[in-house]
């Protein structure tokens, strides 16, 4: 073969090549940033909150984290209001939609017969579809009431009147109060909570169940003894998550919470929470108030950052243990 | 039978009641809500809700609000559909097993479920803000950073759902078309979207239900307008903030329209989850 004729050709596949790979690495780019976007939300949100409310956690950082008295007459902002208000519903959410959680992933994955599994989990996964909003305008319409008038007398006549924990129980039946809002959240959780449980629960081997089976164990130490070690580190993973939804939620307890920044002993009493507070008034605050609010944004976005790691880790861990 | 036997059989008799006591709580509330918001809503449903504007509450019309919700909700879709498609594919693709893919994957779990008012703060304070001072008050709240704030919303969704049905093509499909000398970004966009296409639309439609109900965000992008608004740069009402308003006004036929409002936010929310569920029962995909 006559050797120049080589570079005489045009090399068409060469030029294609170099095409195609410029093509790929301009693509690869796009995709790269797009995804880098979904950090710098995350970062954005936490740099705009902290820069938005830069002047009352710079400026006045012990007074907002340590004084109550949130008083926007007087320029005066005391973060302890929103703060207990948040955590204490909460738990109180946590401590109501653990155990019915755990029940329904319990009857979903071991109790209900196969063709009933399907519709009843759709049922309670619903639950989460249904907008906060809703779940605020119930609140407010029909379970207040339903509070005022049925539990809350009782609650009241019945633990308000045991040594130590009846003052968490005293107090007018308002229907509107900490107690109320925690339930109101508990059941927008429980969704949550019982679909991670059940996802967590089927991937228990089932030689280990059959194994505890023919060793006599009734179904429920399989599912004590067996099932829930095995999955702690996913089930506590899927509390967190359920904990992070309940700090953050808004329109829900905004409603059914009272608005009052007293902090006080009974769960009947209203109270506020940062969300609800920064819901409230965050559109006729201007300059310090307004500013406040955000540092409120900002502490809520770093408690519920902790908790949805947490969660995340913990469930990450599982996925692991499927993998080997 | 010996005592321990029938304590160990009670015991199990009763934990498993609980259970079914707790699903049956968990339907009751499902129920007990439902039930409200239809029979409340529908009473308030005719045809002026459809025709009427807030701004004369009492000819019980949502107009302006149905027609702001549908433009935010679609512009939302349109800014996080595109990023997040991308953004999911590079995660599948490209990142499916570096530290740079493992940590965005994570705090994409983490943005699923921050919470939302947080998101609303943020886009007040790099749109609204900025905006504001630009023009010098002219435009301050408007659809655009409503949109933005519903869009950071849906985004994670759509990224997740797109990374999870891009892992589910089979990679015969890839190693054949690359053996063609197809390049990387056709092989992806003409092969592998292709494939998992009905699925990543899942994920849209996912990202659509869980945005078209939230209020916190554009209770301080969006705002909230009385009146008829097409602007992107106008303050917009949409469906959540109107009933948030009307449910805070002490008249009690306020309160009718905003149970009108949310039975139509709840079955458009419901029918959407509805129907990705039907697609997703085949893909069998987690999407919580």
């Amino acid at each position: 073969m006559n050797a120049t004729s080589l570079p005489a050709e045009p090399r068409e596949s060469d030029q294609r090549a170099q095409r195609d790979a410029r093509h790929d690495r301009i693509f690869r780019l796009i995709l790269k940033a797009c995804a880098l976007l979904v950090l710098l939300a995350l970062l954005g949100a936490a740099a705009s909150t902290l820069w938005g409310g830069r002047e009352v956690l710079f400026g006045h950082t012990w007074e907002f984290l340590t004084t109550s008295d949130w008083n926007p007459v007087e320029n005066k902002y005391g973060a302890l209001g929103p703060i207990f208000g948040t955590l204490v519903t909460s738990i109180i959410a946590i401590v109501l939609a653990v155990p019915i959680s755990f029940g329904i992933a319990l009857f979903l994955s071991e109790i209900a017969p196969s063709w009933l599994r399907t519709p009843v989990a759709t049922a309670i996964e619903l639950l989460a579809a249904i907008p906060s909003i809703i779940y605020g305008m119930w609140g407010l319409f029909v379970f207040v009431p339903f509070m005022a008038d049925h539990v809350e007398p009782k609650l009241s006549a019945t633990l308000g009147q045991l040594p130590i924990i009846g003052a968490l129980f005293d107090g007018p039946p308002l229907g509107l109060g900490i107690l109320t809002a925690g339930i109101v959240l508990a059941v927008m959780i429980i969704p949550f909570i019982s679909s991670v449980m059940r996802e967590v629960f089927q991937t228990v081997p089932t030689r280990l169940k059959e194994s505890a089976y023919a060793l006599g164990s009734t179904k429920w130490e399989v599912v004590w003894d067996i099932m829930l070690p095995y999955t702690r580190s996913a089930v506590i993973g899927g509390i967190f998550l359920g904990l992070g939804r309940a700090l953050g939620e808004t329109m829900a307890v905004t409603f059914v919470l009272g608005n009052s920044y007293d902090i006080q002993a009974s769960l009947l009493m209203p109270g506020t929470s940062i969300s609800s507070s920064i819901a409230n008034e965050f559109n006729e605050a201007v300059g310090t108030h307004r500013s406040a609010l955000i540092a409120l944004g900002f502490l809520l976005f770093v408690v519920t950052f902790i908790v949805l790691m947490i969660a995340r880790l913990m469930l990450r861990r599982l996925s692991r243990k499927e993998g080997n | 039978m010996s005592a321990i036997y029938r304590r160990r059989y009670a015991t199990n008799i009763i934990a498993l009641t609980l259970s079914g006591i707790a699903t049956l709580i968990g339907l009751t509330f499902l129920a007990w809500i439902l039930w409200i918001t239809i029979s409340r809503g529908i009473s308030a449903v005719g045809v002026p809700l459809f025709t009427k504007i807030t701004a004369y509450a009492d000819q019980g019309g949502l107009a302006n609000a149905i027609v702001g919700s549908m433009l935010i909700d679609l512009m939302a879709i349109l800014i996080c559909a595109p990023i997040g498609v991308l953004a999911g594919t590079y995660l599948a693709e490209y990142a499916r097993r570096t530290k740079l893919g493992s940590v965005i994957r994570f705090l994409n779990d983490i943005l699923l479920s921050a919470p939302s008012i947080v998101l609303g703060l943020f886009v007040y304070v790099i749109v609204v803000l900025p905006m504001t001072s630009i023009t010098n008050g002219s435009v301050s709240f408007s659809a655009f950073a409503g949109a933005v704030a519903l869009a950071l919303i849906g985004l994670p969704v759509i990224v997740r759902t797109t990374d999870e049905m891009l892992q589910l093509v089979p990679g015969t499909l890839r190693e054949a078309a690359l053996s063609l000398g197809i390049p990387q970004w056709k092989l992806t966009v003409q092969v592998l979207m292709r494939a998992s296409g009905s699925g990543i639309a899942t994920g849209v439609l996912l990202a659509l239900a869980r945005l078209a109900g939230e209020t916190a965000p554009l209770l301080f992008t969006a705002f909230g307008n009385n009146y008829m608004a097409y602007g992107l740069l106008d303050k917009m009402a949409s469906l959540p903030v109107s009933i948030y308003q009307y449910t805070n006004d002490p008249n009690p036929a306020m309160h009718a329209i905003a149970w009108a409002g949310a039975l139509l936010i709840t079955l458009f929310v419901l029918a959407l989850s509805l129907l990705t569920r039907l697609f997703f029962a085949r893909k069998k995909v987690n999407h919580d």
